[in-house]
């Protein structure tokens, strides 16, 4: 990574290269290509009129005139040079794109923005925990007291020295570039390249930091093929020059609190091509050549966006509609007043690492080496074979990538670590929903808040039963469950019930004055209950 | 330039019954074969008849009985083997797969793990298509099956038929046409892996039943019914199981049910048409030379319909009559009585 800024300039020389030829190949008449620049110049300034951002460069309209002019000139002129105008324009199109995606990697930014964010932390960390300011430059705790790293932390390392990580994590929270940047740091890993949305860089305090953890920017307003395919290119070329990369596979935050149950495939595929790409340069597997994905999954008690992520969720379910982004996280001063918050009071963070894959979805041993059912290692590279040969066929690469994310999704179900702040809300959700099955989830969520209250007894006896499935399900390998889920009955319901959504001005789950069970916000326990949908529990209740 | 005789390496046919025998046959007009028969004895004795299964064999036919040759030697395989052996057949051959290996198999039939064998109720997750014990078995990801109305006599008499070969992989679909195609023999392609296989497992358990009506006496009227009232329980089981109700009415679906449905050849439909003129099951089954897979397919299906709240009356009927609970005669007044008033509503 370090060396692709040093030769950056060659590097997006490569990609705009690549994305052209894929272009023309897409569009393989002039007047096709003609028609696909147009759309694109119209879609943008379409963009830059309805919805402009701080961040966007000032040269814009300039630009996408001139844009204008020469597709005008292509359009009055004989075909050849209309050729030759229209795939100038693509090229300076593309490298634009290019040039805008990859951010400003320098190594000694880098290294001093990991410094900053780990003194920072650490600082914040001592002062709330000694509750005073004046205990900022002690050294009595730090984050690792916070966030906990479980699974298979070990092999990642390794394997980070073998190969190129793909890291994928779940996504709930803006938050998780921060943990899993600290993580990344933590477990003393060379650094990720990741795709960041273009929006977190309005804001001055994330642009900081990202520009310099080898961000490269996703501007997800910009949804023309030009971009699209240039985009897939940067990270193809990126892979394939050996860069630990990390996506979030889900695209956007989980707006449900579900985990990821289908995934873009886009960047995905950006491995497979990759992977296929590495093996056409240095046929024989093995050193430096591989691509192994790892899972990961965060586990919150508590994500400030809740609310409104559940609110979006439930306006556009049913419908696919434009999201526009506009959350807690709009501003340096609410995300500083949130990470004063996340430390000063004690909501732990666990970040469960799954087992390294192939692209394949099989698993790969210590050394690297895909292993599979019945413990045969694997050459990779068969997967791109046909009669001996490396081939492409696009058609099936989309079906491998496919096949990845299925597989993926399995992963996260089975590292999801089960906390106690999880399985409260879903226990209470699904009593409640039993209760009141007659009526659809809209009017349920609607209902007056006076009426909602389970009797603790009750609660507890299908806690209870639901604990027991759940352990089952840990038993036979399917789930993980944090030590705490295993601890005294009530105990483990008075940990959920506080924990879930904390900082909630209203709460998704309490115990009332009777001593049972109620909430003060039914969407938002909608929300944290859905983090155990995909295991089939809810028959049980 | 001709497609025929490109190929260069083998292609592998696994199990040599009527319909494997059938298939090399089928592809030996194409490319050299290897016939894979589960007995050494067996592959010896076609080797020196020249025939399998009372087909005689095509001279690029080579009868084999070594799993690692096939694996080694061949990139295409087809397994064609009952599905009660289905599992252990991929066992053994799993450990010489690769990932570019293609397995088209050609087997209509559905099975559980070992581990749910014994479960009263099943999920559909219980329920494995023949390609997801290959994908459960093996490193294979190149999956495709073959199914239509192909009954093996018919194709061994070189009458002309078609067939779906279906995949997930536009390479798997292509290669299985290329083999396969012939001047009498046509190969449809299909992307809808589950629901081309299912048709293949469904309409067995109305093919029993069309068996039953034939061995009551009935004749055109009844048997047309029964074809189309079948054909929506098959779209609604396989919708339960995930498939998309378009397989169903192609050649795979509607094509392969009124085949099995209208002719003696059929096994299924001999199950039924002896189950009607009084035999017991039992009986039948042991005087049969290959397996009708419809009878384990309706216990599985009822097992399942058992935890969704479902109906499928003709299934659920011949689970009935298969344990003895009813006569062929009670059970077919049963169904008249069925409240059907909607005739057509999935589309």
């Amino acid at each position: 990574m370090v060396q692709l800024a040093r030769d950056r300039k060659n590097f997006i020389d490569e990609i705009t290269q690549e994305s052209f030829e894929r272009i023309i190949s897409i569009r393989n008449t002039t007047p096709s290509l003609i028609d696909e620049l147009e759309l694109t110049r119209y879609k943008e300034t379409l963009r830059f009129k309805t919805n402009p951002w701080k961040i966007d460069p000032e040269d814009e309209i300039v630009f996408w005139d001139r844009v204008k002019q020469k597709l005008v000139e292509a359009d009055n002129t004989d075909d050849g040079m209309a050729e030759k105008i229209s795939e100038e324009i693509l090229k300076e199109i593309i490298q634009r794109y290019a040039n805008e995606i990859s951010g400003n990697f320098k190594k000694s930014h880098y290294k001093l923005a990991r410094r900053i964010a780990n003194f920072g932390f650490a600082r914040m960390l001592n002062a709330a925990k000694l509750k005073s300011w004046r205990a900022f430059f002690k050294h009595e705790y730090s984050l690792q007291d916070k966030i906990q790293l479980v699974g298979e932390v070990e092999h990642l390392r390794k394997l980070a020295k073998i190969g190129t990580i793909i890291m994928v994590p779940t996504h709930f929270s803006n938050l998780d570039s921060i943990t899993l940047g600290w993580a990344i740091n933590e477990l003393g890993l060379p650094p990720f390249i990741y795709g960041a949305g273009l929006n977190l860089f309005n804001i001055n305090i994330f642009s900081y930091f990202m520009n310099s953890l080898g961000a490269y920017k996703v501007d997800r307003r910009k949804k023309n093929l030009i971009y699209l395919e240039t985009l897939r290119t940067y990270s193809k070329q990126a892979i394939q020059r050996g860069c630990h990369s990390l996506f979030f596979p889900g695209g956007t935050r989980s707006r449900s609190g579900k985990i990821e149950n289908r995934l873009k495939l886009g960047l995905l595929g950006t491995a497979i091509e990759a992977q296929r790409a590495n093996y056409l340069v240095s046929p024989s597997e093995g050193r430096n050549n591989k691509i192994f994905v790892f899972p990961v999954v965060i586990n919150y008690n508590f994500v400030l966006e809740a609310p409104s992520l559940i609110h979006d969720y439930l306006e556009s379910s049913g419908q696919e509609r434009y999201y526009v982004e506009n959350d807690e996280f709009s501003t340096s001063s609410k995300i500083l007043s949130f990470l004063i918050k996340f430390f000063t009071k004690g909501s732990h963070i666990s970040m469960s690492f799954g087992k390294g894959m192939d692209l394949f979805g099989n698993y790969v041993d210590s050394e690297g080496r895909s292993v599979d059912v019945v413990g045969n290692h694997i050459n990779t590279k068969d997967y791109f074979l046909y009669k001996g040969e490396i081939t492409y066929d696009p058609q099936r690469e989309e079906e491998y990538t496919r096949m990845l994310a299925e597989n993926l999704v399995k992963e996260y179900h089975r590292i999801n670590q089960i906390l106690p702040s999880h399985l409260a809300p879903f226990v209470a959700f699904q009593i409640l929903r039993k209760r009141y099955e007659k009526i659809d989830l809209f009017s349920f969520l609607r209902l007056p808040l006076e009426e909602i209250e389970i009797d603790y007894q009750e609660y507890k006896k299908v806690f209870d039963l639901i604990r027991n499935k759940v352990i089952e399900l840990y038993n036979a390998g399917d789930v993980d469950i944090a030590p705490a889920l295993t601890s005294d009955l009530d105990k483990v319901i008075k940990e959920g019930v506080e924990n879930v959504g904390m900082y909630h001005a209203k709460r998704p789950l309490i115990i009332n004055k009777a001593g049972n069970i109620s909430s003060q916000d039914l969407n938002t326990l909608y929300y944290y209950q859905n983090r155990m949908e995909g295991y089939e529990l809810e028959k049980y209740i | 330039m001709s497609s025929k005789n490109t190929y260069d390496k083998p292609v592998a046919v696994i199990g040599a019954g009527s319909f494997g025998t059938a298939v090399a046959n089928i592809l030996a007009t194409n490319c050299d074969v290897l016939l894979y028969a589960r007995k050494p004895e067996t592959a010896l004795e076609i080797g020196r008849t020249r025939t399998s299964s009372g087909q005689k064999i095509n001279e690029r036919i080579t009868p084999v009985n070594d799993m690692e040759l096939v694996g080694k030697e061949c990139e295409v395989i087809f397994p064609i083997v009952p599905s009660p052996y289905f599992r252990e057949v991929i066992q053994k051959l799993s450990p010489y797969l690769k990932p570019y290996h293609i397995l088209i198999h050609g087997t209509k039939g559905i099975n559980v793990s070992s581990s749910t064998n014994q479960k009263e109720k099943l999920m559909v997750d219980d329920i494995f298509t023949m390609s997801r014990v290959i994908r459960q078995e093996s490193i294979v990801v190149r999956i495709g099956c073959l199914a239509g109305p192909n009954l093996s006599k018919e194709l061994a008499d070189g009458q002309p038929a078609a067939t779906v070969v279906a995949s997930h992989f536009d390479e798997v679909i292509k290669e299985g046409q290329k083999l396969l195609r012939s001047d009498n023999f046509q190969v449809y392609g299909s992307k809808e892996l589950l629901g081309i296989e299912l048709c293949g497992v469904l309409k067995n358990v109305i093919a029993i039943a069309a068996g039953a009506l034939e061995g009551l006496g009935f004749e055109v009227n009844s048997r047309s019914l029964l074809i189309s009232r079948g054909l929506i329980e098959m779209v609604y089981l396989g919708q339960l199981m995930g498939a998309n109700p378009q397989a169903f009415l192609g050649l795979a679906g509607l094509g392969d049910l009124v085949a099995t449905c209208s002719s003696n050849l059929s096994r299924n439909y001999t199950v039924g048409k002896r189950l009607a003129e009084g035999e017991k099951i039992s009986d039948i089954l042991n005087t049969m030379e290959e397996i009708p897979e419809g009878v384990n397919t309706v216990e599985l299906l009822v097992k399942l319909l058992d935890n969704y709240k479902m109906r499928a009356p003709i299934t659920e009927t011949l689970h009935k009559i298969l344990n003895d609970e009813l006569t062929a005669e009670d059970g077919l007044k049963l169904l008249m009585k069925s409240p059907f008033n909607v005739d057509i509503d999935f589309i």
